[in-house]
């Protein structure tokens, strides 16, 4: 039972902090877009059409040649979860939060270990998505092409020699994909280098979000580095200049973060020990200081300054201390301020196991 | 142009906005597009509406101004999913993959706006798409070749032979692939 097994536990794949460049990029995700041909976009179906869409991916799935290349994969209806389940594989980034609205036409398609998923019915048919730790897009990408390889097998898609997968917004038509780096830059933040940095990001066409979207940009220092061209350029062109650009940025964390240790090494120190400090002792911790303290300690273990804490376990806090994962875990809704109280106390346990 | 708000950075989104029947633009920078974004939604904002509302405000540029401000049931219809010109505008979505060669001399500048490109260079579906496509093509004008020189049809016959000609061209130059 994967899904049982995708919500009760707050870890994934990508959380593990192993792949390359993993002190600074967190994690890479790329995502297509695929529709059938024939069929209006989701969002001209009704209730029935939506779930013949549904149907025509669970018989693609199911196909013994797509599980022999693809892995053990099971496909499950978002009206089969119940809320708190379903915003936990939002917080898991594993489907995204347009998914929840009607969620009654739309479903979900996971491999055991996460690393693939496929949204059925978001803004088009199919959005398969990987997701792997660190440094990997053309990783993330010979998987994807895998995965889209075996279904079309059995899927007639909407393509054309001219546009190439054809999708509902025309922002995603071409090649429908969507690569990205969720990257951890504090340093460039402390020495007040990141506008000037994100700033030329936009200039070479390349967007700029924070953890779940804009608005939420400042959270524990982290950003997603992602292209906005999907047409015209081919899926390695499009990997390729985000690895250049991304690995560009990683540089310039990397030279801030020795900068800053040479120099004010102390202040350092001193921020790195008092998040860790907080974070073992602290009764009351909202969401967003608790994130704020993880994405410190994390630039102490990045750079060596912490030993016995694994950046792999603040990955998976970061999901674990979302109000869904709580209410999840203390079994009842709660009031924001025993929410507070409530995850102090579970990073608090957490924290006494380390040595 | 420098962003209407705070003067400092260059103007790269710009916004129509249609309230009353009044359209009014506003020009800003990134940035402050999206603090104002972010000040109307909230935490629980989703990215993907920003850019729907934003591309509804193009696409309402390019498919014939602001005609369509009150009913979304206007305009020209997708022959294959009926969806109306004027539902596209408002919801920034094309409504099936026929939209793409119906609506297909509105969307082109739309695309190069978006993209600085209107040609797929990307990956091509083994089954579904790309030079097996026209492969197939080819051999299914090479039997009705046949067929009309054995009924000695030699105009139908020549029609034929050139269209075979032609995408057997495009072939070779790296068409469809």
């Amino acid at each position: 039972m994967p899904l049982k097994k995708t919500i009760n536990d707050s870890h994934s794949r990508w959380m593990d902090a192993d792949g390359p460049a993993a002190d600074i990029a967190i994690s890479s995700r790329i995502r297509v877009a695929r529709n059938l041909a024939g069929i209006p976009f989701p969002h001209l179906l009704d209730q029935k059409k939506a779930e013949d869409v549904i149907h025509a991916v669970r018989l693609a799935v199911i196909d013994k040649d797509v599980s022999s290349k693809v892995g053990n994969i099971e496909l499950s209806l978002l009206s089969e979860m119940s809320p708190v389940e379903r915003q936990i594989l939002v917080d898991k980034h594993l489907i995204s939060p347009e998914l929840l609205s009607n969620f009654e036409r739309k479903a979900v398609v996971l491999r055991d270990d996460e690393v693939i998923s496929i949204m059925i019915n978001e803004e088009d048919h199919l959005r398969i998505q990987c997701l792997i730790p660190g440094l990997q897009l053309q990783e993330a990408w010979d998987l994807i092409n895998q995965v889209d390889d075996s279904l079309e097998r059995t899927l007639d898609y909407a393509f054309s020699e001219k546009l190439g997968y054809l999708t509902a917004c025309p922002t995603n038509v071409g090649t429908g994909m969507r690569a990205s780096v969720m990257l951890h830059l504090p340093a460039l933040k402390l020495i007040k280098q990141l506008g000037g940095v994100l700033n030329a990001i936009s200039k070479v066409g390349l967007t700029v979000r924070g953890l779940f979207g804009e608005g939420t940009e400042a959270l524990g220092d982290l950003f997603q580095i992602s292209n906005q061209v999907t047409l015209g350029q081919s899926e390695e062109e499009i990997i390729n200049n985000i690895v250049a650009v991304v690995s560009q940025i990683i540089t310039q964390e990397q030279a801030a973060r020795n900068a800053l240790y040479k120099n004010r090494r102390e202040v350092i120190e001193d921020l790195v020990y008092r998040a860790y400090g907080t974070l073992k002792y602290a009764h009351i911790l909202s969401y967003e200081e608790a994130m704020r303290l993880f994405s410190e300690l994390r630039l102490g273990i990045e750079m060596g300054l912490v030993s016995g804490v694994h950046a792999r376990l603040l990955n998976e806090l970061t999901v674990r201390i979302r109000p869904a994962f709580l209410t999840k875990l203390s079994g009842n809704e709660m009031l924001a301020h025993n929410r507070d109280v409530f995850r102090a106390e579970l990073i608090r346990k957490e924290f006494s196991k380390l040595q | 142009m420098m962003c209407k708000r705070c003067g400092q950075r260059p103007a790269t989104m710009h916004m129509t906005e249609i309230s009353n029947g009044k359209k009014s633009e506003t020009h800003l920078c990134e940035a402050c597009a999206r603090e104002i974004q972010a000040q109307g939604f909230g935490f629980s904002f989703s990215p993907q509406l920003q850019l729907h509302d934003f591309l509804a405000g193009l696409l309402n540029h390019e498919l014939g101004g602001n005609k369509h401000d009150h009913d979304e049931l206007t305009g020209k219809r997708c022959e294959k999913c009926g969806v109306f010109e004027g539902q596209i505008v408002k919801h920034g979505l094309l409504g099936c993959g026929d939209c793409y060669p119906y609506f297909e001399d509105r969307l082109l500048p739309l695309l190069r706006r978006i993209h600085g490109r209107t040609r797929h260079t990307g990956k091509v579906p083994e089954r579904t798409g790309g030079r097996a496509r026209l492969i197939k093509e080819v051999n299914n004008l090479k039997s009705v070749l046949k067929e009309a020189v054995s009924r000695e049809d030699f105009e139908q016959a020549a029609q034929v032979r050139d269209q075979i000609r032609q995408i057997e061209k495009s072939l070779e130059d790296g068409g469809g692939a």
